[in-house]
């Protein structure tokens, strides 16, 4: 799987192979995963190397003088320009590992907005946002005196930039944080477009990519952005590892996140200095080996290539657009193909969403239900919750037709 | 196999028993899993000690729903202390469906809401779950 070409299309078929998990039953039937957007499957290239790391070169990094801290060291540093070459990011200077995206974004909320955010700023997100992309900055906001406001989206949940104007005369425009792909729509927003106009505005542009890493390239220099968060775990990597990019010199202004070991130069009685980039940010043992893992994620996309993936999913994606919406009293939300993710979010007239994913689940297919953690988005709709389907390099579209198939025995078990 | 929507769940969820609300009501709580949505308010009248009328209305998943109009069926006639102490088990029996943790707090809403009425209204003791539990539960 180290080869890396270049495929029109992918042999999803063919992957499935290297997913162990995908082979399982539940109640009986084949597991229909449909909740990738969730957490991604994990291939056997993360599960073995996760597992000989620890069999053969494990142990704390970075301190240690014998071989097995060098190796360890290697490995973890390793899996970091992993990250900067998928990332098209300047140095490993300006990688941080974090435990997820969730993570990330508290780190600059946090250490960034903490002390270039006061009264007559404003801090905007979008009306989309995860609320990891939401609730850190609504209470920094709060705790600086700052002004906490959204970008509103439109019927179709597409972001209304001619909200934008309207925003920036209200005050200082200091920090703009929106997530690439909508976590629970699957809109994919124009952040090219909004990093720009954060910057006319003299403000940070922070980009939530946790649901956009995991399916198509993101060159940080091209987004024109100065932090990007992402997360292992929905990328086909382990959990408790993600990655936070941010400019060096941005990087270098701010304070430290957490305290403790690792992250500082000297410690006497008197006060403490800090450890140069990116370790300043790191405190106390990293996730290693998931680190590892991470790096090995990376490197299985990769060979399989983001074009191929990302055509893939605009196939199943169009193909379940088209199945789900001809299904009378279903309504599919969110945007048209061209602007939309490998996610399909719906409700279905008059059944609870946990109705409808239970009697899924008894079908074998496991899909989302609920608010998605974007209750503001939900409230804009007027409704608690969505059942959501979102679909990944391994997902077949036969997948999908259980799906469909299923919504049919939901609605006859409710008629 | 999905027992969870036997006959029962479904008819209740279709036909719920006791649907309303009581005016004027001796006793009234309102309560909401904001995780998903699911609703319910309650209203109850006494007879002393003894409930004489209960009535329920709310939105949610037919596990809520049902298991709330099975409830209120289950009450009618006892006394308020009985009912304060009454273990969310016999609920569950009645109901007589596996649940998993999660559609277990929606099989148990109404339950608690009825205990926080009968806590404001007769100051019998609040369900351990229930105590503590902000405003956007109790509200």
């Amino acid at each position: 799987m180290s080869e890396v070409t270049v495929l029109s299309s992918l042999d999803a078929r063919r992957l499935r192979a290297d997913f162990p998990i995908l082979g399982r039953h539940v109640h009986g039937k084949p597991l229909a995963y449909l909740d990738s957007a969730a957490s991604a499957q994990k291939p056997t290239a993360v599960l073995d190397i996760e597992r000989s790391f620890y069999e053969t070169s494990y142990t704390n990094v970075h301190r240690g003088v014998y071989e097995l801290a060098a190796e360890a060291t290697e490995a973890f540093e390793g899996a970091r320009e992993k990250v900067r070459a998928l990332l098209n990011a300047q140095s490993t200077r300006e990688v941080v590992f974090t435990r997820g995206a969730t993570e990330a974004l508290n780190l600059v909320a946090y250490a960034w907005g903490l002390d270039n955010l006061g009264p007559g700023d404003i801090v905007v997100v979008t009306e989309l946002e995860h609320h990891s992309n939401f609730v850190p900055w609504q209470y920094v906001a709060q705790r600086t005196g700052a002004r906490f406001t959204v970008i509103p989206v439109d019927e179709a949940a597409e972001l209304r930039l001619d909200a934008l104007d309207e925003i920036a005369s209200q005050g200082r425009v200091k920090a703009v944080a929106v997530g690439i792909v909508a976590n629970s729509i699957g809109t994919v927003n124009p952040v090219e477009d909004i990093a720009r106009w954060a910057h006319q505005q003299g403000a940070i542009c922070v980009l939530d990519a946790a649901q956009a890493a995991p399916h198509r390239s993101l060159d940080v220099q091209a987004l024109g952005c100065d932090f990007l968060a992402l997360t292992g775990h929905k990328m086909l990597g382990p959990t408790g590892i993600g990655a936070l990019w941010g400019r060096a010199e941005l990087l270098e202004q701010m304070a430290p996140f957490n305290l403790g070991g690792e992250m500082i130069r000297s410690v006497t009685l008197e006060r403490t200095t800090w450890n140069e980039l990116p370790h300043k940010f790191e405190a106390g043992t990293p996730p290693i080996a998931q680190a590892v893992g991470f790096g090995a994620a990376i490197d299985y996309l990769a060979s399989v290539g983001y074009e191929a993936i990302g055509c893939h999913e605009r196939d199943l994606t169009a193909y379940a657009l088209e199945g789900i919406g001809a299904i009378d009293g279903v309504t599919i939300l969110g945007p048209p193909l061209e602007r939309r993710g490998g996610i399909v979010s719906f409700v279905v007239d008059g059944i609870h969403p946990h109705d409808v994913a239970q009697i899924l689940d008894y079908e074998g297919v496991a899909v989302r239900a609920g608010h998605h953690c974007t209750q503001p988005l939900m409230e804009r709709f007027g409704i608690t919750a969505t059942t959501r389907a979102s679909f990944y390099l391994y997902t077949l579209e036969e997948e999908i037709d259980r799906l469909v198939e299923g919504l049919g025995r939901v609605k006859k078990t409710f008629a | 196999m999905d027992d969870l929507y036997r006959e029962l769940i479904l008819d209740h969820y279709k036909s719920p028993r006791n649907h309303g609300e009581l005016d004027p009501a001796d006793g009234k709580a309102h309560g909401h899993n904001p995780l998903c949505g699911d609703d319910v308010e309650v209203t109850v009248n006494f007879a002393e000690d003894v409930i004489d009328a209960i009535r329920f209305k709310g939105r949610g998943c037919a596990i809520s729903q049902a298991a709330t109009s099975i409830l209120t069926e289950l009450v009618k006639g006892r006394t308020v202390s009985e009912i304060a102490d009454l273990d969310k088990q016999v609920l569950l029996d009645e109901l007589g469906v596996p649940l998993t943790p999660i559609r277990l707090k929606c099989a148990i809403l109404g339950l608690g809401v009825l205990k926080v009425a009968l806590h404001k209204a007769k100051g019998t003791p609040l369900p351990a779950e229930w105590s503590g539990a902000d405003d956007l539960m109790l509200r």
